[in-house]
């Protein structure tokens, strides 16, 4: 059996998946908002390079590197804005996160 | 000559109106009056010198849109130039008395300027009078009846601090609406039928108009009669005929010489103009020409009741003119439109003498109007006492019996009177008695005037009448100009308005024929009066030709719009008016004396008379004092229920359904989706997240579906 596109695909989509589940049913941790995040990046990634590859077109590539580099210092901004929030309300709980309530 | 005619007294009323701050008060009344007495001039040149050649000069166009057409223009024709010289003499003499009149005012504070706003306002209502009469289209005349209405409305309003002033000036505005509206009507139904509306087409349509039907209110009318009597009804608002007439005796809130000008001698009478220029079209409704009748005769026997028992010297005869209104509209119903205009010109200087004498008596008598307070008053204010008394000769027509001897109203009135005889039994008969009992009350309330105002002895406050003075010049001068109207006028224009066929014929412009094969005999030189030579001719022959122009003439043959007036084929009342029997001819005549006897009667030889006679008769007497309760009705019938209607749109449909709805909407289901709207905002950005995905999926499956 080779492995086509199709199984990147649904790698990626299984990973997208995850990603979004992981936002939505974590009820504990702010951080673990920021992993569902990266995940999701990644699975796009992968998406681009299977994609690229498939294609047999670097343009996908390149943009994977750009996205890399977005999502590193998208990291480091969302830990850094982590650490502020913490140091002010001695959480990082998602419950207590509310202060938008209408 | 005719547009700095028609101009002048609009500069004059924007200088004095505007500019009055900067040339001064009187500088900016006399400019106004100077250019009013230029006006006047042009008028008595244009008049003297017109040839009875209808010429029309377009000064600029107005609306164009399709087929419809509108210039501002100048149509000079024998009716226009009558009217030149009513409005803009009237108007001058008017400007000058209000220097007099309008000098000291108790009703303005001290220092206040209401004397420019006064001139200006005159000069603005001779210019919209002037306006519509030179109209040459229905549109610009519209323009013209609007725009004397406005300046009816200032001036009946003037002195603005006066609640019945305010109040009067809205009803006359009102009252008018209704019969502009159907003039507004007649407008369009006129449009619809000929596609036009320019005198020049649609005059000689008149006799096509009585063969069309006009499709109105859902059934099928005769297109003349409806267009007819439609216009007849926007002249019967403005000149108070009868349902309509209320506004006239509370018009007399203005001042007085507004009351001379423009409720006396010249708005009042732009219906009986509008009737006259119409003519062509009048003529071939028979029912319409019978509807005006009806109106014209009991207008004049109304107004001539009420006019019996009224105290304000002014009411009188504002009551006076409502009936004198009434006698041009039967001239003009039966046909002679020439009569019209006649009692319409002669008119129009005694009643204007009668007004600006009953003014100067007012300004005596320190703007006291009730008559039960005068008295005794000719050695205190002869000239006026000898104004007064030439207009109320000229009013009440007195004259030679069976010649053309006498004052204005003499002729006029008489000629009317045998119009309506002239015109046939029934309905002529009726216009007969009516105008002549008529005249009988107009000579007894006449007289009564006289005699309250100027003989007897002093009634009311002593003070004042030790304090009656002569008025000044300014004030006389008019009078005695308009005294030798009321004398001569009829004198000098009798043969011009009703005299033989022909010479009518010539004055206004209509061709005409001789009408039978034995009509020329002994009529050549036989100018007097009577003209009672040519009875057999008086079996018109409908003679459409009128190729015989300039031999023996006895019938208008005149196309329609030809010439300033028209008469049907059939219509020889003109003629068969001086046919009529002499107890007719003489009958206003001894209606006037027993008129004046009565009058002599009541308030001279024995005064106690009028008091016992109105605690015998009360009913009637209360039931002529309050007007035939006409106020009174229209108060129940048309007052009433618009204010319940109005209190009800107020309480109920603005106050609750609008402002209910408006309240509800803000108090009620705004907030009630606001706190729906607040339940989702939970803070939690995965909720908020959670949305845009959802709203991602949504979008991106509808897409791929549609798509696809």
């Amino acid at each position: 059996m080779t492995i086509g596109l199709e199984h990147y695909l649904t790698v990626a989509a299984a990973l997208f998946v995850i990603g979004i589940f992981g936002i939505f049913l974590n009820r504990k941790n702010v951080i673990i908002i920021l992993m569902s995040l990266e995940l999701m990046l990644l699975s796009v990634n992968i998406n681009f390079v299977a994609f690229s590859s498939f294609l047999g077109d670097l343009t996908g590539q390149v943009f994977t590197l750009f996205i890399l580099t977005v999502a590193a210092a998208e990291a480091a901004i969302g830990l850094a804005i982590l650490v502020c929030y913490f140091r002010n309300r001695g959480t990082v709980d998602v419950e207590d996160v509310a202060n938008l309530k209408g | 000559m005719e547009t700095i005619l028609l101009f002048s007294p609009l500069v004059g009323a924007l200088i004095c109106g505007f500019a009055w701050r900067l040339i001064g008060q009187q500088a900016a009344c006399v400019v106004a009056t100077a250019f009013l007495f230029l006006a006047c001039l042009l008028s008595w040149i244009v008049f003297i010198g017109f040839d009875g050649e209808t010429y029309t000069r377009s000064l600029f166009t107005w609306i164009e849109s399709g087929t419809f057409f509108a210039d501002w223009a100048i149509r000079v024709d024998r009716l226009t130039a009558i009217m030149l010289i009513v409005i803009t003499t009237v108007s001058a003499l008017v400007h000058l008395y209000s220097f007099g009149y309008m000098a000291h005012d108790e009703n303005f504070k001290e220092g206040e300027s209401y004397r420019p706003r006064f001139f200006a306002y005159l000069s603005f209502f001779t210019f919209t009078m002037l306006m519509l009469v030179t109209a040459d289209n229905l549109m610009q005349l519209f323009f013209g009846w609007e725009g004397v209405g406005v300046a009816s409305y200032l001036l009946i309003g003037f002195y603005y601090r006066k609640p019945s002033a305010g109040a009067a000036a809205m009803k006359a505005f009102i009252v008018n609406r209704v019969g502009d509206f159907a003039f507004l009507l007649g407008i369009f139904a006129l449009f619809w039928m000929t596609d036009s509306i320019q005198f020049d087409v649609i005059l000689p349509m008149g006799a096509d108009l009585a063969e069309m039907t006009i499709t109105f209110l859902g059934r099928d009318l005769d297109a003349a009669t409806t267009i007819a009597v439609l216009l007849f009804i926007g002249a019967m608002g403005k000149s108070a005929q009868l349902f309509l007439h209320t506004w006239l005796p509370d018009a007399m809130e203005g001042p007085t010489p507004v009351s001379a000008l423009i409720h006396a001698a010249t708005m009042v009478t732009a219906g009986v103009f509008l009737v006259c220029r119409m003519s062509p079209i009048i003529e071939y409704a028979p029912l319409a020409g019978n509807f005006i009748i009806i109106v014209g005769a009991c207008t004049a026997f109304f107004a001539a009741t009420v006019g019996l028992v009224q105290n304000d010297i002014k009411r009188v005869i504002a009551y006076s003119t409502c009936s004198q209104l009434g006698y041009m509209f039967v001239a003009a119903g039966v046909g002679v439109y020439s009569v019209a205009m006649f009692h319409l010109l002669t008119h129009a200087f005694f009643k204007a003498m009668l007004f600006l004498g009953a003014g100067s008596v007012i300004h005596a008598m320190h703007h006291e109007q009730d008559m039960r307070n005068y008295g005794d008053l000719r050695k205190r204010i002869p000239y006026t006492f000898w104004a007064m008394m030439i207009g109320t000769l000229a009013i009440t027509g007195v004259g030679v019996p069976l010649t053309t001897l006498g004052f204005a109203g003499f002729l006029s009135k008489d000629a009317v009177i045998e119009s309506a005889f002239a015109f046939g039994p029934g309905l002529g008969e009726f216009a007969f008695w009516a105008l002549v009992i008529a005249a009988c009350f107009t000579s007894f309330y006449s007289w009564r005037l006289m005699f309250l105002t100027f003989f007897g002895e002093a009634r009311g406050d002593k003070h004042t009448h030790e304090h009656a003075h002569e008025s000044p010049l300014t004030m006389l001068v008019p009078l005695g100009a308009l005294a030798i109207g009321a004398v001569f006028s009829g004198m000098v224009w009798y043969n011009s308005f009703f005299g033989h066929t022909d010479e009518v014929g010539r004055f206004f412009g209509v061709p005409y024929a001789e009408a039978g094969a034995h009509a020329d005999e002994g009529h050549g030189d036989d100018a007097t009066a009577e003209g009672g030579t040519h009875g057999e001719a008086a079996a018109p022959e409908a003679a459409d030709a009128h190729a015989m122009e300039g031999e023996h003439h006895y019938v208008l043959t005149g196309a329609p719009g030809e010439g300033a007036i028209h008469a049907a084929p059939g219509n020889d009342v003109l003629g068969a008016a001086h046919e009529v029997p002499i107890w007719v001819k003489v009958a206003p005549f001894v209606a006037m004396l027993i008129g004046f006897a009565t009058a002599f009667l009541f308030y001279i030889v024995n005064p106690s008379i009028p008091g016992m006679l109105a605690t015998q008769q009360r009913p009637l007497y209360n039931f002529l004092l309050n007007k035939w309760y006409f106020d009174e009705a229209y108060d129940f019938l048309f007052v009433q229920p618009a204010r319940a209607i109005g209190r009800f749109l107020w309480k109920q449909g603005d106050g609750t359904v609008i402002d209910g709805g408006i309240n509800g909407l803000a108090m009620g289901i705004i907030p009630f989706f606001t706190r729906l709207a607040g339940r989702a905002q939970s803070g939690y950005i995965f909720h908020y997240a959670f949305a845009m995905v959802l709203g991602i999926v949504v979008l991106v499956t509808w897409m791929t579906l549609s798509a696809g």
